[in-house]
């Protein structure tokens, strides 16, 4: 945890609400999201309960399996969820713009740009926590392999003719949400806690209940006391007020209301295949379906709030502007979305079970590029975010005092100004140590060249200074060492290495000037991309060599989506040993 | 500390067999690898340098992976001095100052940051990173990889497609490569990307030969058996110099301050513990940095001189030949600007991360767990203990808050087992644990 992150945190404890660690929202949101908040059973891993679904407040459509362990019941859920997402998903692939990528031309080898289309949209899913990440994954992989009766006459289970597609988006949501800076999939908790620190630790954040008390408390009530009661509170029946974003669910839920609404559901199920009449058969599925109603409204009620509270959390984020970079990065949202519309469209397989070793390592690689992005965007984009940077002595924002012309020796000298600045941070620049700051939006490095000892040196005549410093004393607790006061007398030389035209004369506006505010990083402000890496069937010997024959049967048979060989070139199943049974 | 037994331990036959047996595997063996794990200081980059000349003596282009610009340089250095006739291809970046500007007084290093000018070249050197841009090459015979278990499983696959069979050198006890985003999502498979190269290799191709140096040459005999018995439990390792060979002395005599305490002690037996009052305190403790500024301020100030092995006569313990270990580059920082106000400015101050395989006479280490409320898998990790109590040859000054040890105890290892996941041992916690008792018999406390 950063220190300026500490530091919000124990106002937040001090003040007794949240504190903002952001002044712009740095994730994109959907104008008309899609909020899904998904209830597990306990116990029994991947059988969803029901949820909540739908893109309108006011009218969210309630998904329920009365009996989460039949099979029949299960598909159905997943059917019905199938009708809500996928038409949702699908309305965002039909709006289209030409864009541009790079390519490698098979016959010449060459990178050539070529005309594409880039859906001018992309879909949202908002979950309310980490958890429903993790099994909107789950369900992903739950139905993406499932053959349906179309594609499989012989399959012993077919599944509902779009619950493989849906699975198919699932994973892909889920694996986008590992992205850092995605926004294709959010929690949330994430979200919100990326925005306002509470006095909570991290763990406690993922309760959106306690989350919002402490960033909307009830009027009067410190934030602390009113998180307490979202997380604990009870009624008579000793039921949660505040019932767990899920997916788990309470278990005094659990064993109180649903176990015997669930028995009694069962009961009217067996009760109604006994009977012997019209008469009674009409009689008892009036019993079943009053039970099923009861269930429905069981999972109604410890949904509904999450589901409200998830649409104030929105509201609460959309108080925020967006952050200028939280747009270029939904454009990468975009080109994912796109580029895996494309991928169904053309008839790919889903995605296989395990990723190879040469997608794993460039998945790895784009997402290690795009934390470093993220955390590059975020601080340009928000002057709260730069300050912790500058705290952390990895930025530092000051006044330009001088501005000395110098040129590079070389044949053709071009301009390499030397630019003092005065500044009360302490970065850490090491010898040539390089530095960055944004020109236009593009990044202009300098070089380190030597700090040099203020005139007012030790602070005391410069009140501005004086009380820069202080705060960052606040903030360090008991960091005013004496090196610490040595520091803050300096000023900082840099030379401005690049960005100012091919001319002797640095282009106007390239080079700071007198008395400008300005704020440099440490840190890049761009991400290089790195290697290509072989293609899979290259794979070397030292990683197993290419992928075998049979994940690429599996693959191949997918593609092709009509037999069931992709079943049979999967690994067999453990054997059942002794030890399997109690 | 020898053991009576009735073959006295030899360290230099002992590590000549070793050599011999691997330069063996490398030249005439059969498989495509070999694997060679080497406990700190114990000839890494000399057996790296020797196996190098001995291939391009018969006559097998190679290629060599290092993973920093640093250690590439400092290679090709070590190259130049044995055989200045080698002509050897330095591949570097495109980047402002590429290389160090040593290489350039060396009339057989050839310097280009295209790979196609320096073909024909015996020997060719860069960084894994510079050689996985380097595309539609015939591949190498032979390729040497410098510091495997700190190259990334995904940066050899970048690279492996070069060459046709290789050594894998390097240090199983210090830090593993990480990534800066989760990558639990591989976790358990064989080419999980964010493991190290060799974990890879290994899984892939169990049947390669694995060696092992047994004989550290730069840890004192005070340092060997501690750093085998936390680090290395299962592959021990034996200093090459007895207790006699070193010798630390100082010609101001101790004023009776804490810093000259600890660093008496330190002198003595190889340890030093300089104890802090217990509280919990901000990464960048101002007392604990202070505390190790003045210590590394006394140690230049009383004319310290250390003998060695290495000549009769002893050499001055200079502001080169000390070195400031943390954890954190902010604490970095703090450490540099405390000593610059002391007027220590020549003392190395680094992070463990950028001390790897560097070698100091004198290292004071700032405790990764100091004045924390909380014992993290960073903090943990054993590989980052490994690295700070193993730079030195003579003697190793911990700095630290009391009650790390409660710390501990309350901070059993919680990471998540995964399957498929080899479990290292020991684990940060245990080695923890049997540092901390070890030093807890060189404390000193701090007196202001």
């Amino acid at each position: 945890m950063s220190l300026i992150t500490t530091l919000a945190r124990l106002e937040a404890v001090d003040t007794g609400r949240a504190q903002p660690l952001a002044t712009v929202r740095h994730r994109h949101l959907s104008e008309r999201p899609l909020v899904f908040v998904p209830l597990t059973t306990a116990g029994e891993a991947g059988a969803p309960l029901g949820a909540l679904v739908g893109t309108d407040r006011d009218a969210p459509r309630l998904l329920v399996v009365p009996q989460p362990r039949d099979r029949d019941l299960r598909f159905t859920f997943l059917a019905e969820l199938a009708d809500v997402v996928l038409p949702y998903v699908d309305a965002y692939g039909d709006a289209v713009e030409a864009a541009e990528r790079s390519e490698t031309d098979p016959e010449t080898g060459k990178r050539v740009k070529v005309e594409v289309e880039l859906c001018a949209d992309a879909p949202q899913l908002i979950v309310p926590s980490r958890a429903g990440i993790d099994f909107v994954r789950l369900l992903g992989r739950s139905m993406r392999f499932r053959r349906t009766a179309e594609q499989d006459p012989e399959t012993p289970h077919p599944a509902p003719p779009r619950v493989p597609l849906l699975g198919r988006w699932l994973t892909h949501f889920g694996e986008r949400a590992r992205v850092p800076g995605s926004a294709l999939l959010l929690a949330l908790t994430d979200v919100l806690s990326r925005h306002w620190a509470t006095g909570q630790s991290s763990l406690e954040d993922q309760h959106l209940g306690a989350l919002l008390a402490w960033i909307a408390p009830p009027e009067g009530e410190p934030g602390a006391e009113a998180a307490l009661r979202a997380e604990l509170q009870r009624d008579a029946k000793g039921q949660l007020l505040c019932p767990p974003a899920g997916p788990a669910t309470d278990p005094a839920f659990d064993n109180k209301l649903l176990a015997p609404a669930i028995e009694r559901y069962d009961r009217a199920r067996t009760a109604l295949g006994a009977a012997e009449d019209g008469l009674e058969a009409d009689d008892r599925l009036g019993e079943l379906t009053a039970a099923e109603q009861h269930i429905r409204d069981l999972v109604e009620s410890r949904t509904r709030p999450t589901w409200d509270a998830v649409w104030r959390g929105l509201d609460l984020l959309r108080g925020l502007p967006e952050g200028a970079h939280a747009a270029d990065r939904w454009t990468r949202d975009r080109w994912s979305f796109t580029g895996h519309r494309d991928g169904v469209l053309a008839g790919e397989p889903p995605q296989p079970r395990r990723d190879d070793a040469v997608t794993a390592a460039n998945k790895l690689a784009t997402r290690e590029r795009e934390q470093a992005r993220l955390e590059a965007q975020e601080a340009l984009d928000d002057p709260l975010v730069m300050a912790g940077r500058r705290l952390a002595g990895e930025a530092f924002a000051g006044e330009v005092t001088d501005v000395v012309m110098a040129y590079s020796e070389s044949k053709r000298p071009s301009p390499r100004p030397l630019v003092t600045i005065r500044t009360d941070d302490r970065p850490h620049l090491g010898e040539r140590a390089k530095v960055y700051r944004s020109l236009g939006g593009k990044p202009q490095s300098a070089e380190f060249v030597e700090y040099v000892e203020r005139e007012d040196g030790d602070g005391d005549g410069d009140g501005d200074g004086d009380r820069v410093r202080g705060r960052g004393e606040d903030g360090g607790a008991d960091a005013g060492t004496d090196a610490d006061e040595a520091a803050a007398g300096l000023s900082v030389v840099l030379r401005i290495v690049d960005k100012m035209g091919r001319g002797k004369e640095p282009e106007p506006g390239s080079v700071p000037e007198k008395g400008d505010q300005i704020c440099f990083t440490l840190f890049e402000h761009e991400q290089r991309g790195g290697a290509k890496l072989p293609d899979p069937e290259e794979t070397p010997w030292t990683h197993g060599g290419p992928p075998t024959e049979s994940t690429e049967a599996a693959e191949a048979t997918g593609a092709t989506g009509r037999t069931g060989a992709a079943a049979a070139a999967l690994p067999e199943p453990d054997p059942v040993t002794e030890e399997d049974l109690l | 500390m020898t053991p009576a037994s009735p073959s006295p331990f030899d360290p230099g036959a002992e590590a000549a067999r070793a050599t011999g047996a691997i330069l063996r595997d490398t030249l005439h063996g059969a498989h495509r690898g070999v694997v060679v794990d080497s406990p700190p200081g114990a000839g890494k980059s000399t057996l790296v340098v020797r196996a190098a000349l001995e291939l391009a003596e018969a006559g097998r282009p190679l290629m060599v992976i290092a993973q920093t610009n640093a250690q590439v340089d400092d290679l090709v250095l070590r190259l130049a001095e044995k055989n200045p006739e080698l002509p050897v291809g330095r591949l570097h970046s495109s980047d402002t100052d590429p290389y160090d500007k040593a290489l350039d007084d060396l009339p057989n290093v050839r310097k280009s940051a295209k790979a196609a000018d320096l073909s024909g070249l015996d020997v060719v050197i860069s960084t894994a990173a510079k050689w996985a841009h380097v595309k539609g090459v015939e591949p190498w015979r032979h390729a040497i990889v410098d510091e495997a278990y700190q190259m990334r499983s995904d940066a050899l696959l970048a690279v492996a497609g070069l060459f046709e069979r290789a050594l894998f050198v390097g240090d199983p006890g210090q830090l593993d490569p990480f990534s800066i985003v989760g990558s639990e999502q591989w976790a358990g498979l064989s080419y999980d990307p964010s493991a190290s190269a060799v974990t890879t290799l290994l899984a892939h191709n169990p049947e390669l030969p694995q060696h092992r140096l047994p004989v550290s040459w730069r840890l004192p005999a005070s340092a060997g058996p501690l750093v085998s018995d936390a680090f290395y439990p299962y592959t021990p390792f034996r200093s090459g110099t007895g207790h006699a060979d070193r010798r630390l002395a100082f010609a101001v005599p101790s004023d009776g301050s804490s810093p000259d305490r600890v660093i008496d002690e330190a002198a003595e037996t190889g340890w030093g513990l300089l104890e802090l009052p217990a509280r919990h305190t901000p990464r960048t403790d101002p007392e604990a940095v202070r505390a190790l500024a003045q210590v590394v301020r006394r140690l230049l100030d009383r004319g310290g001189a250390a003998t060695s092995e290495r000549s009769p006569d002893p050499a001055p313990l200079t502001a080169d030949r000390i070195a400031v270990g943390t954890a954190h580059r902010d604490q970095a920082a703090s450490v540099r600007a405390a000593l610059a106000e002391l007027g220590a400015g020549g003392v190395t101050v680094d992070t463990a991360n950028r001390l790897q395989g560097r070698e100091y006479d004198v290292t004071v280490v700032l405790h990764p767990l100091s004045g924390r409320p909380d014992a993290t898998a960073f903090h943990l990790e054993t590989g980052r203990l490994c690295v700070l109590a193993s730079r030195h040859r003579h003697a190793c000054i911990v700095v630290c808050r009391a009650g790390v040890t409660d710390l501990l105890d309350d901070h059993p290892s919680t990471e998540p087992v995964q399957l498929g996941v080899t479990v290292k041992f020991p684990d940060g916690w245990e080695a923890n644990h049997a540092v901390l008792s070890h030093l807890s018999e060189h404390r000193v406390s701090w007196r202001p």
